[in-house]
């Protein structure tokens, strides 16, 4: 069983839409965010953009989760993210873990899920390119 | 089309989308509109900061904004209010937002057909000329009768 490290993992934005850390597996944390207004579109539904922030957000997670267990520090800078969105988010709580595909020294590629009800039925998922940068000063 | 003949207008319509909701929460406002784009403002906010440390806009609020930017250019190249939902968006983050600045996002519907509608555009913090963001994206029309 993976350690579960002392992680940051969520950013001031996260933590004003609501998005918590939910429990971990395999040393990978898993995010929640409720089903509330600030994540709503269209009625009773999640807005496109909430799920990506979510997705984007347990990407992150993942990744400073495995940079803290080999004992790495780094600024992290978002290169690019593509969502696929394969179903329409209910009104109901979402979950989301990412996992690193590839860790190098200056880069990182991640893929994410996001689901509800069913972990089997994701509702989105992303694929996302990070730079890591010497923390400054 | 001339202006008065076209049905919508993302001006009028902002205020009725960023009334409630996630574009609510995010505080989006009308800054601009074309033919087939729509260009919406993100006013700076201390609670929208990305990582801790860095005086730094996160991520995840241009993508909303690209996607409700998007949204808005779909409908008024259309000229009609029906259900979409994203598919499929890409965002470039080409450089960091100004601490500070409001970032603008504008996007461009270049193509509908029956039952998609495809999208470029970009986000900046006051020139459109030196963009912090470029995306890309498909949305699908949720209609009653889906036709290809």
């Amino acid at each position: 069983m993976a350690d579960n490290p002392e992680i940051d993992a969520l950013t001031p934005y996260a933590r004003s839409l609501g998005i918590a850390l939910d429990a971990w597996e395999d040393g990978t944390p898993i995010l929640s965010v409720p089903f509330d207004e600030t994540v709503e579109g269209r009625p009773e539904h999640y807005h496109g953009g909430a799920t990506g922030g979510l997705l984007e957000t347990a990407g992150y997670a993942a990744l400073r989760a495995e940079l803290a267990r080999q004992g790495r520090s780094a600024m992290l800078k978002p290169i690019n993210i593509t969502v696929q969105y394969l179903a329409a988010g209910k009104s109901r709580t979402s979950y989301a873990q990412g996992r690193i595909t590839k860790l190098g020294r200056r880069s990182a590629n991640i893929t994410v899920e996001a689901w509800q009800d069913d972990r089997n039925r994701p509702i989105a998922t992303a694929v996302m390119n990070v730079i890591m940068a010497e923390p400054e000063g | 089309m001339s202006e008065q003949e076209r049905k919508f207008d993302p001006a009028k319509a902002t205020s009725f989308f960023t009334g409630r909701g996630h574009s609510g929460w995010l505080g989006l406002k009308y800054s601009d509109h074309g033919d087939d784009w729509v260009e919406l403002e993100l006013p700076w906010r201390e609670d929208l900061l990305g990582e801790e440390g860095q005086r730094v806009l996160a991520s995840g609020p241009i993508l909303s904004l690209m996607d409700m930017a998007s949204g808005m250019a779909i409908w008024r190249a259309m000229d009609e209010f029906t259900a979409i939902a994203t598919l499929d968006l890409r965002v470039d983050y080409v450089r960091p937002a100004r601490e500070g600045a409001s970032v603008f996002g504008r996007s461009q519907c270049y193509r509908v057909t029956r039952s998609a509608a495809f999208v470029r555009g970009l986000a900046h913090d006051g020139e459109a000329e030196d963009p912090v963001a470029h995306i890309q994206a498909v949305f699908m029309k949720i209609a009653p009768t889906t036709r290809l």
